[in-house]
């Protein structure tokens, strides 16, 4: 069979032209609006993540994108030709898809599954030639699947399940692939396993769409991002773009911080605890550092307490935290002795919080700082172990008397 | 190996099998006859073309006379054994048509069963799922108590596989809203028309007087009446049958995975439904209306056979389809030797031994689904 040279060609013909494009679609399903009116453009070669809460219509996306779902109105073009008007055979041609969750209960082979995915490719009366053999040996090389090809699609394991399933997609040798939740269910090494195999398969031929649950994942193996929210892409663009604070919050109606991690240098979504338990009027002020200090930041900011943290390196940890949950920080460079400025602004921050807790082990620096500085023993807390924190914060929200060194 | 030599390889043995049951069945009655000697008839029965004759026919044109040459096939028997008259009247006249009509109704129930199963995912599925056999029997039970009620004298045969069609249609209506047919509504429209219709066919015996016993015959399914007739049209519209279903064995196993699968790699989903049931529908209805309902038969041996083959349709429904041959004239000759003289509904021969082994798998845990 020839098509895919066909397919191949239209993808080298055209490259300038969008791989996908959706104009004012909608959908609605069970008498419900998904879709209303969504319009987007997705270019060829990358790698394409789909995000946004649940039920905001990125699987209806998806399955209107690949031809397996409704739609109700608009056009939408895969590689220049309308979804619409497009038979199934020829769909899946144009467009491999890995499904959210498939039936897999039965005795086929790993091999015979991925050969399944040559189905559009061969007549009702041929059977596999040697383009279709060679497609499917390819699919589970790239996949890493042949080394269990024979063995029984219910023998394998959920991770290797899913990469079958990619293998699928690749047999039918499409310039589009679309997967749906390619990692749900899946524990992090296989998450990140295939994900990364999903961005080695995007290039100028074959361009990807995931719908990712994972918005930290979503920003580590995507290009470009798609947010989905009520029904509408509410914003699109690179990951550094697309992940601003507001527009999440208002896609997920949840508070969030969106730090730069450390490790991956991409954007890591980070969900706030989105009503604090009650609001409360007290503030302090916290002394210390690391990682036990982040502990506290967000233990106190979870029961509505606010306030400030310092002095602190300006590298440290904790720095990201404070800043994410609306604490104050007075920061210093980890290099040289704290400024004048500095030591004011602490003692000025423990005059004015309601509360000072001390988190120990406290450095030299903080030591000999605080000594100088006089807290009632009602306002002083000291905090050395993490399940001690628990016990301050009640204890600040309730307003107690306190006592030095009660934790 | 390739799924089609894989499917040739099995093929082969099984029609091994169904041949060597046929001709031993051939021989097992009243009157024994050894397995040679029933090959022997048979292959002096076969006539083969060998050859065309020219001969030259009169044609008168108003007062001329034309000489026309023609054509005719000169048939010939290759095999002359010697053989015994009696023996030749007794397999080819006797148990022959009927043996053969066992394996063409085994066939086709053992293909419907495995489409069936494939089609609804489900391992409980079999050929009269949606309703085929009872519209068939109303077709024929009404035929035999009150033949007046059958129009254009179709006769028992053609009022049977007119009412399995007419049922498996108005399933299907039912069930198909805006294009779409759901195989769970499906399944469910053929239940209620199943019991609908098991209403009537209760009234029709109990009105049925004189003629019960025929009724019950029919029901459990027989073929003590079979004639050359009949094996002729079956072993015409059975294989053709079977090809197209066999086209589509490539679409089964897809749809195996589920119908938005399915539509992603490529098959159309609803197109490829209706050619199914209405594939599987009449090649159902047309076993029923020569032999009667027999149960069991579409339901267990595509299991039996997809231990062995696995899921593959390609290789599965030759297999099954043979091998469904093969046990219902099993089945058969028991029916009819097993107790002397008297002739047993081949429908109790199956049930009675195919749910026993049914159970077996059942509880071995060889069959747990599909």
């Amino acid at each position: 069979m020839n098509t895919t040279a066909a397919n191949f060609e239209d993808a080298t013909n055209a490259t300038e032209e969008p791989i996908v494009s959706v104009e004012s679609l909608s959908v609605s399903l069970g008498g419900s609006t998904v879709l209303s009116d969504v319009s987007c453009t997705i270019d060829r070669g990358r790698v394409v993540g789909v995000i946004g809460p649940n039920g905001a219509g990125k699987t209806t996306l998806l399955r209107a994108i690949n031809g397996t779902g409704p739609i109700d109105d608009g056009e939408i073009t895969v590689a220049g030709r309308s979804v619409s008007r497009c038979g199934a055979t020829e769909m899946a041609r144009l467009v491999g898809s890995v499904p959210q969750s498939t039936l897999l209960s039965f005795s086929f082979t790993v091999r015979e599954i991925v050969e399944m995915g040559r189905h559009p490719h061969i007549s009702r009366f041929g059977a596999m030639d040697h383009d279709d053999v060679r497609a499917v040996e390819a699919a589970l090389e790239t996949t890493e699947t042949s080394q269990f090809a024979d063995r029984q699609i219910t023998a394998v394991s959920g991770g290797e399940r899913q990469r079958v399933l990619v293998a699928r997609a690749l047999a039918q040798e499409t310039p589009l692939l679309v997967l749906d939740e390619p990692t749900a269910s899946l524990d992090i090494n296989h998450a990140t396993r295939t994900l990364s195999l999903v961005r080695e398969l995007a290039s100028e031929e074959r361009t990807v769409i995931a719908a990712i649950h994972d918005l930290d994942l979503a920003a580590r193996y995507c290009d470009e991002l798609l947010l989905v929210a009520s029904g509408d892409v509410i914003a699109q663009g690179s990951p550094a773009e697309v992940l601003g604070e507001d527009a999440i919050e208002a896609a997920f109606e949840t508070s969030v911080a969106i730090p730069t991690d450390p490790v991956t240098a991409t954007q890591r979504v980070v969900p706030l605890s989105s009503v604090p338990s009650n609001e409360c009027e007290q503030t302090v002020h916290i002394v210390g550092h690391g990682g036990l200090a982040r502990d506290v930041i967000v233990s106190a900011a979870e029961s509505g307490i606010t306030g400030s943290i310092g002095i602190l390196s300006k590298t440290d940890s904790a720095v990201d935290t404070a800043t994410a949950h609306g604490f104050e920080t007075i920061t210093t460079s980890p290099l040289s002795p704290p400024s004048e400025q500095c030591r004011s602004d602490l003692v000025r921050a423990c005059d004015k919080a309601d509360h000072v807790i001390a988190v120990q082990p406290l450095d030299e620096t903080n030591r000999e700082l605080l000594s100088s500085v006089t807290v009632d023993s009602d306002r002083w807390w000291q905090v050395e172990q993490t399940d001690e924190i628990r016990s301050v914060i009640f204890a600040i929200v309730d307003n107690k008397d306190a006592r030095i060194n009660s934790y | 190996m390739t799924a089609r030599r894989t499917a040739v390889a099995h093929a082969a043995w099984l029609a091994a099998l169904l041949c060597l049951s046929i001709i031993v069945s051939a021989g097992i009655g009243p009157v024994y006859i050894e397995p040679i000697n029933v090959l022997k008839v048979i292959l002096n029965a076969v006539s083969i073309p060998v050859g065309v004759a020219v001969s030259s026919d009169q044609v008168s044109i108003g007062s001329s006379v034309l000489q026309i040459p023609a054509m005719n096939i000169v048939w010939g028997a290759p095999f002359s054994f010697a053989t015994d008259r009696v023996h030749e009247q007794i397999v080819i006249g006797v148990r022959l048509p009927r043996i053969l009509l066992a394996a063409a109704v085994g066939f086709a129930l053992a293909t419907a069963g495995t489409v069936m199963q494939g089609f609804f995912r489900n391992p409980m599925a079999d050929p009269s799922i949606i309703g085929v056999s009872s519209g068939a029997a109303v077709g024929a039970v009404a035929f035999i108590v009150a033949p007046a009620m059958i129009p254009f004298g179709m006769g028992l045969r053609g009022a049977a596989f007119v009412g399995a069609v007419v049922t498996a249609f108005v399933v299907y209506m039912i069930a198909t809203e805006g294009g779409k047919t759901p195989v769970a509504t499906l399944l469910l429209a053929g239940i209620a028309i199943q019991a609908f219709l098991g209403s009537v066919i209760t009234f029709l015996q109990l009105y049925s007087g004189e003629s019960l016993r025929q009724v019950v015959h029919w029901l459990m399914g027989h073929f003590g009446n079979a004639r050359w007739g009949d094996v002729g049209i079956t072993f015409v519209l059975v294989p053709l049958l079977f090809l197209i279903i066999l086209a589509y064995g490539r679409d089964l196993n897809v749809l195996l995975l589920g119908e938005a699968d399915a539509k992603g790699l490529g098959v159309e989903v609803e197109r490829t439904k209706k050619i199914l049931l209405v594939l599987s529908s009449v090649i159902t209805a047309a076993a029923v209306a020569v032999s009667g309902i027999i149960g069991f038969v579409g339901l267990i041996v595509p299991h039996m056979v997809r231990l062995i083959v696995g899921p593959d349709h390609r290789i599965l429904l030759p297999t099954a389809a043979l091998a469904g041959g093969s046990f219902l004239v099993i089945t058969d000759t028991i029916a009819r030797t097993a107790l002397g003289a008297s002739d047993i509904p081949v429908g109790i021969v199956t049930a009675a031994l195919g749910a026993p082994f049914f159970i077996y798998l059942l509880v071995s845990r060889e069959v747990h689904s599909l």
